[in-house]
C-alpha cells in the first residue's frame, strides 16, 4: 500500500514538472522542473531496486547536465518571450503526435501484460548481494570493453565542447612559452653603432 | 494495490509523449529542445530499468547507464554548439537555422 501510494506521488509529481518543462514562459523555471523531474524519476528507480542508478541519476542529471543547462540559460542573453511564439500555432501539430504515440505506447503496453515472461514484482536480490555489486559484478565483466568506449565518448564529448566554445580574441595579451623558449639572440638584441656627439634621434 | 510492469511503462510513456510533445511546441526554442531531448532519454532509461526489475536481470541497468553516458554527452556537446552558435548570431531562433545551407 505505501509503495503503491509512493509510486502514484512520484509518477504523478513526474509527469507533471515534465509537462511544467515544455510549457514553461520562463526557461530557468524548465531547468527547475527538470530538476523536479529527474529526482522523481530516481526515486521510482529507488522503487525498483535499481538505488545504483537512481544515485547515478541524481549525480549526473541534477549535478552536472542540469546545472549546465542552467548556466547556459543564464548565460545567453536572449529574449525567451519572442522564443515562446508559435507555441500555440505548433499546438495542434504537436497534440495530434503526441496523442497518437500515446495511444501506441499504451497499446503496446497493455499487450505486454500476462504473457509471464516477467515476475509480478521487481526481483528481491540475492542475500548479501547489493545492487551496485550485482552491477559491478556484470560491467566489470561481460560489458568491459563497452564501458570503456563509454568513457570513450565522454572523453570525445568533453575535447570537443572545449574545442566548439574556445576562441582566440584578438587584442588579448597572453603568454605564449612555446614563442618566448624559441626567442633567439637576433630577435631581442640589437646592436646600434653609435656617433659619438649623437642619440639615436 | 499492486504496482506492475505496465504502471512503470505507462509512466515512461507519458514522460516520452511529453518529451516529443515539447520538441513541437517549441519549435523556435533550442535550449527547450534539449530538454525535451533529456526527458525522452529519461523515460527510455525508465523502460530500461523497469524491465530490469521486472524480469531480475541486471544487464537493462547496465544499458542504463550507457544511455546516461550518452546522453550527459549530447547535453554536452549540444549546449557547447548552442553557445558557439549565439556567439557568432546574437540569437538561438533555431527557425532560420540556415546558415549551412549551400
Amino acid at each position: 500500500m505505501l509503495e503503491a501510494i509512493a509510486f502514484y506521488l512520484l509518477a504523478g509529481v513526474a509527469v507533471l514538472s515534465a509537462f511544467a518543462v515544455v510549457s514553461a514562459r520562463n526557461p530557468v523555471h524548465s531547468v527547475l522542473f527538470l530538476i523536479l523531474t529527474f529526482f522523481n524519476a530516481a526515486g521510482l528507480f529507488v522503487l525498483l531496486g535499481a538505488e545504483f542508478l537512481a544515485m547515478l541519476l541524481v549525480v549526473v542529471y541534477v549535478g552536472a547536465v542540469a546545472v549546465l543547462f542552467l548556466f547556459v540559460v543564464m548565460m545567453l542573453d536572449v529574449d525567451f518571450v519572442e522564443l515562446k511564439q508559435g507555441f500555440l500555432k505548433y499546438m495542434p501539430l504537436g497534440g495530434v503526435v503526441g496523442a497518437f504515440l500515446l495511444a501506441e505506447l499504451i497499446l503496446v503496453t497493455s499487450a505486454v501484460r500476462g504473457n509471464g515472461l516477467y515476475t509480478d514484482r521487481p526481483t528481491a536480490l540475492p542475500d548479501g548481494v547489493t545492487n551496485a555489486e550485482r552491477i559491478g559484478r556484470v560491467l566489470y565483466t561481460d560489458y568491459l570493453f563497452l564501458f570503456q568506449l563509454a568513457g570513450l565518448v565522454l572523453f570525445v564529448a568533453m575535447i570537443g565542447a572545449i574545442v566548439l566554445t574556445l576562441r582566440r580574441r584578438s587584442g588579448v595579451k597572453r603568454q605564449d612559452i612555446h614563442k618566448q623558449v624559441g626567442r633567439t639572440r637576433k630577435q631581442g638584441v640589437e646592436s646600434k653603432d653609435v656617433l659619438p656627439g649623437q642619440g639615436l634621434g | 494495490m499492486q504496482i506492475g510492469l505496465e504502471h512503470y511503462l505507462a509512466v515512461a510513456a507519458a514522460l516520452f509523449t511529453i518529451g516529443v510533445f515539447g520538441i513541437f511546441v517549441n519549435r523556435k526554442n533550442i535550449i527547450i529542445i534539449l530538454m525535451s531531448i533529456e526527458l525522452v532519454l529519461l523515460s527510455v532509461n525508465i523502460n530500461l530499468v523497469a524491465f530490469s526489475s521486472f524480469l531480475g536481470n541486471i544487464e537493462g541497468q547496465i544499458f542504463a547507464m550507457f544511455v546516461l553516458t550518452v546522453a550527459a554527452a549530447e547535453a554536452a556537446v549540444g549546449l557547447a554548439i548552442l553557445v558557439t552558435y549565439f556567439r557568432n548570431r546574437g540569437d538561438i531562433a533555431v527557425e532560420d537555422l540556415n546558415l549551412m545551407k549551400g
